[in-house]
């Protein structure tokens, strides 16, 4: 019983518990991941069929007087892509949400003394993983099919990393969604509602050169266009590294507000489940 | 609202302390429309001495789970106090959190992990350092006939397995107080008498205070030294299962049941007329 004391007065510091519990929750959720490399895997077929018929049908929008752009319309897609999966691909970070509801799983981490931010940040790390996993397998694609990248290892990591920031900026709201709805059928609601509307009012498809005026006006405010156009300024051969800066300080903005959001979403129903 | 006052540190309890006390727990939730908020708590009162089981039983919708979440850290009361081992749930929950277990209705555990991981990260939750979690998983899974099934997925577990591991989870801490909401509801005979055994020797050896909820009265009567019968938020009976037999002089808790939970009685009659029929 004596230790039964002594586990009672070391009370974790609750800097190191919070490092500690968002490590092993971590752990959890990415080795579920790796158990199950088909989902990852699954989830890209959909932006990689969007690459090549895009690709392959519209190969010749390339050649269009003033479509000011080195290399294929392959290579012109690869950012739009993966934005397109960044945004997708965690709309079903909700989804586990609601699971993790429904199967109780949540309930038992909230009545152990585990930091109720570590449980949000677990979800957050895992997203990263995911995107930047799927952004790779991408861009691999798209140099299969031929794609060159200019902007070299450099670039890629730059479209990586404004990729996982739309990753978590998505993730983020559909945790707040599902935590908020408890329903499947309003994450995808909400996700089908801006997909293609987002994708088309960006650059993905087209540059904007070739945009009606108040189309040019939304693309520059959507999000979304950043990060395809950080990606796309990054792999081309001369980057304008000011604007890559901008845009991805606007895309951190974004992302550490839907954190926030989906962190105090879930500290109130952590109150009162 | 209520402000929480110091404790006096030379305070002495008139008589020793309660291992779960509450007192006058109030419980709303919105209700759809303009209609007035739902009461599902209306001033439930409970004492649970320590290493006793005590069981809550009461219909659907009594106020048993509630009350379970407010006891847990997992709700908070509109008014009332309700402490833990001494530690105001509400003032202190984290503190609460360490010396209570907590077996929910559902699960909880990953399908996707195995039994020995579930257990070696709820350790890892309670700051227990690596070599450690392993030994106490590997001690709980001996203790639950978990050891051959350690290393399988839980989504293979048949109901009983999966069950058991979730008490497992529930006491990889060593808790003081153990909350077991519907312990063995959908459980087969044969592991539902494994799951009585395993709780009774919970209280007995362990000295852990237990509460559990349950809609068997076979399953009270059997394992709870003290009982508590909850409709419509509070508490309309309450004793030792054998007294409050004998003070309605009846043979049986269904009856008492019945008696206390009034309401339900004659729909009760009438389902059990249509059944027969």
């Amino acid at each position: 019983m004596t230790t039964t004391i002594d586990r009672e007065r070391t009370v974790a510091a609750p800097g190191p518990a919070f490092l500690s519990d968002t490590w092993y929750l971590t752990g959890r959720k990415l080795r579920a991941l790796v158990r199950q490399p088909y989902v990852l895997a699954f989830s890209v077929v959909q932006p990689a069929i969007w690459l090549f018929l895009f690709g392959n049908l519209f190969h010749k929008v390339i050649d269009i007087p003033g479509f000011a752009f080195h290399g294929s319309y392959l290579a012109y897609l690869i950012p739009g892509i993966v934005a397109m999966n960044a945004m997708s691909g965690n709309m079903w970070a909700g989804m586990s949400m609601i699971e993790e509801i429904d199967r109780g799983t949540l309930n038992r981490f909230l009545v152990t003394p585990a930091s109720r931010l570590a449980i949000m940040n677990a979800t957050v790390v895992e997203q990263a993983v995911s995107t930047t996993v799927q952004t790779l397998i991408i861009v691999g694609l798209g140099a299969a099919g031929g794609a060159r990248y200019p902007g070299g290892a450099v670039g890629i990591v730059v479209l990586i990393i404004a990729s996982i920031l739309v990753g978590v900026l998505w993730g983020g709201l559909s945790n707040m969604t599902g935590m908020l709805l408890r329903s499947r059928e309003a994450i995808i609601g909400v996700y089908t509602f801006f997909m293609l509307p987002l994708m088309f009012l960006s650059s993905a498809f087209i540059q904007p050169a070739f945009m009606p005026g108040w189309m040019q006006a939304i693309a520059s405010r959507n999000p979304l266009n950043w990060e395809v156009q950080i990606g796309r300024d990054a792999l081309s051969a001369a980057p304008d590294w000011s604007a890559i800066v901008v845009r991805s300080g606007g895309l951190l903005v974004l992302a550490l507000l839907a954190v926030a959001v989906s962190v105090t979403t879930f500290r109130s129903y952590a109150k009162n489940v | 609202m209520h402000s929480h006052q110091p404790e006096p540190l030379t305070r002495q309890p008139a008589r020793p302390l309660a291992s779960i006390e509450a007192r006058g727990l109030v419980k709303t939730y919105p209700a759809p429309g303009k209609n007035p908020r739902i009461r599902a708590l209306d001033g439930l009162d409970l004492t649970v001495e320590p290493g006793t089981i005590f069981a809550l039983v009461g219909p659907n919708g009594a106020g048993k789970s509630t009350t379970v979440k407010i006891l847990t850290t997992l709700a908070v009361a509109d008014e009332g106090t309700a402490t833990v081992e001494g530690i105001d749930v509400r003032a202190d929950p984290a503190q609460a959190r360490r010396v209570i277990g907590v077996v929910g209705q559902r699960s909880g555990a990953d399908p996707t992990a195995t039994g020995r991981e579930n257990l070696v990260l709820q350790g890892h939750l309670y700051g227990q350092r690596s070599n450690a979690a392993g030994r106490r998983a590997d001690e709980l899974l001996e203790r639950f006939a978990l050891t051959e099934a350690a290393g399988r997925f839980v989504r293979t577990y048949s109901g009983g397995l999966q069950r058991r591991l979730d008490v497992a989870l529930g006491l990889v801490h060593r808790p003081k107080v153990l909350f077991l909401d519907e312990p063995t509801t959908g459980l087969d005979p044969e592991a539902r008498a494994a799951m009585w055994d395993e709780i009774a020797r919970l209280a007995a050896v362990d000295k852990v205070t237990v509460l559990l909820t349950t809609h068997y009265l076979d399953e009270a009567d059997r394992l709870a030294g003290c009982l508590a019968i909850v409709d419509r938020g509070r508490v309309v009976a309450e004793g030792e299962p054998g007294r409050l037999k004998q003070d309605l002089d009846v043979s049986s808790l269904d009856e008492v049941y019945l008696h206390h939970a009034g309401r339900r009685y004659s729909d009760a009659t009438r389902l059990a007329e249509g059944a027969a029929r």
